[in-house]
C-alpha cells in the first residue's frame, strides 16, 4: 500500500506564487540498524523527489537516510499556466511511485 | 526566619512522602494533548494534507472497500459508506461484547469481524493493515465527542481499569495517576506531562515516525515506570483503555491525531 497526499491550489492568478506540499507515505530504514540478532536492516530509502510542472521540471531533491519516515516535501513554484504538476519519487528496492495534481491560472 | 524555613522543608518532605493523592481532574480544567504541543506540531496534526496519520487513513479506505477471507465479503458490503455508518462509532468504543462477555477496543472489534463475517484471519496488533482501518474508521467520528463506557454492564470493567490506574507498579513504583492526574501541569525532562485523554487515536506519534495504538503508548508508558507491560489484546489493557476513554468523556475525537 503507498499513499501519497498532494496539496496544490486548485486556482491560481497568473504569476502568483503557489506553495505546493507532498507527503509520500515511506518507512525511510537508514540502513545503520539492527535487528535483535545483531543483522543490519537494509536501507530502504527514497532518493529522489522531482516535480514537473506541464512536463519543465521546476523542483528536484535528493534524499539521504537521515530523513525521517514519510518525507513531507514544500515548495513554491510560480503560476504560469494551467496545467499539471508531475511528482515523482524513487527509491530503494525498486521503489517509483507517481502522483499528479492540475492547476487552473486566471 | 528559621523557623519558617523549617516549616517550608517540613512541608516538602511530607509532600514527598505523601502516598497517591488521586484527584481526579475537574471537568473544566480537562486539556487534550493538543493543547500542550507547540505550534509546528499542532499545524501538523491541523493540515489533513501535512498530517501523516492521513496516509493511514487512505489505505484504510482502500481497506474498507476490498475484499478478503472465505466468505469473499468487504467492510462496505456489510456496512455501506463509512462516513455514515461509521461515524461516532470510536467515540463509542471499547464496548461490550456479549458473546465474549467483555469489553472489546475497535482494533478488537474489527478483528472480531474479520473472524464471525469475513472468515478471514486477524491482522496482526500494530500491522499497516490493521492501524489503517481503524484510523479510517475513528476518523469518521472526528469532531464528536466522546461517550464510551455508558453501559452498566461496563460498570466492572471501568472500575478495574481505574484501580490500574491508580495502582503504583514497576521499580519506580509509579501509578498512572501520578503523573496524568496529579502532575499533568507540569513537566518530565523538558516534556509536557498532559493529562493522558485518548482523544486522538491511533497517532501519529513523531518518535515513533509511525502510526501507532493507544496499547502501544500504554505499554511504552508501563515500560517508562520500569514495570512489566501486559501483552496485546491482554484484558489489563482494555481496561485500562475503557477507563481513559470514560474518563476523556465529552471530548471531540481528533484521529489521526500527531504528538511528539
Amino acid at each position: 500500500m503507498v499513499s501519497a497526499l498532494i496539496n496544490v491550489p486548485k486556482k491560481a492568478k497568473r504569476g502568483e506564487i503557489i506553495e505546493i506540499k507532498t507527503l509520500m507515505s515511506h518507512i525511510m530504514e537508514t540502513g545503520y540498524r539492527r535487528t535483535a540478532t545483531g543483522e543490519l536492516v537494509p536501507r530502504d530509502i527514497i532518493t529522489s523527489f522531482s516535480c514537473r510542472y506541464n512536463g519543465a521540471e521546476v523542483f528536484r531533491a535528493d534524499l539521504f537516510p537521515a530523513i525521517a519516515a514519510n518525507p513531507f516535501i514544500t515548495f513554491f513554484a510560480v503560476a504560469t499556466e494551467s496545467g499539471k504538476f508531475d511528482f515523482e519519487w524513487i527509491g530503494d528496492q525498486g521503489f517509483a511511485e507517481t502522483a499528479s495534481a492540475s492547476i487552473i491560472v486566471e | 526566619m528559621r523557623f519558617a524555613c523549617t516549616m517550608v522543608a517540613a512541608a516538602l518532605s511530607i509532600a514527598a512522602a505523601l502516598p497517591l493523592l488521586a484527584t481526579e481532574i475537574p471537568q473544566e480544567q480537562r486539556r487534550s494533548g493538543y493543547s500542550f504541543m507547540g505550534p509546528d506540531t499542532k499545524a501538523m496534526q491541523d493540515d489533513d494534507t501535512a498530517n501523516p496519520g492521513m496516509l493511514w487513513v487512505l489505505d484504510g479506505e482502500k481497506l474498507w472497500d476490498s475484499r478478503t477471507g472465505a466468505a469473499g465479503k468487504s467492510c462496505a458490503d456489510c456496512h455501506g459508506d463509512a462516513r455514515s455508518s461509521m461515524k461516532g462509532v470510536a467515540a463509542r468504543y471499547p464496548v461490550f461484547d456479549q458473546t465474549l462477555g467483555r469489553p472489546v477496543n475497535l482494533e478488537g472489534r474489527i478483528n472480531l469481524c474479520r473472524a464471525r463475517h469475513q472468515q478471514a484471519t486477524p491482522l496482526a496488533y500494530e500491522s499497516r493493515e490493521l492501524l489503517a482501518l481503524t484510523a479510517f474508521v475513528a476518523e469518521q467520528s472526528r469532531g464528536v465527542a466522546i461517550t464510551a463506557g455508558h453501559d452498566p454492564q461496563l460498570e466492572p470493567f471501568v472500575a478495574k481499569g481505574r484501580a490500574l490506574f491508580m495502582q503504583r507498579q514497576g521499580q519506580l513504583n509509579l501509578a498512572c495517576a501520578n503523573c496524568h492526574d496529579d502532575n499533568w501541569d507540569k513537566h518530565l525532562a523538558g516534556s509536557p506531562i498532559t493529562q493522558a485523554h485518548p482523544t486522538g487515536y491511533p497517532i501519529y506519534r513523531l518518535e515513533w515516525q509511525s502510526l501507532g495504538s493507544l496499547e502501544r503508548r500504554l505499554r511504552s508508558c508501563i515500560t517508562g515506570i520500569r514495570a512489566q507491560a501486559y501483552d496485546y489484546g491482554a484484558p489489563e489493557l482494555i481496561e485500562l483503555e475503557l477507563y481513559l476513554m470514560s474518563r476523556a468523556r465529552g471530548m471531540p475525537i481528533e484521529t489521526p491525531a500527531v504528538r511528539p
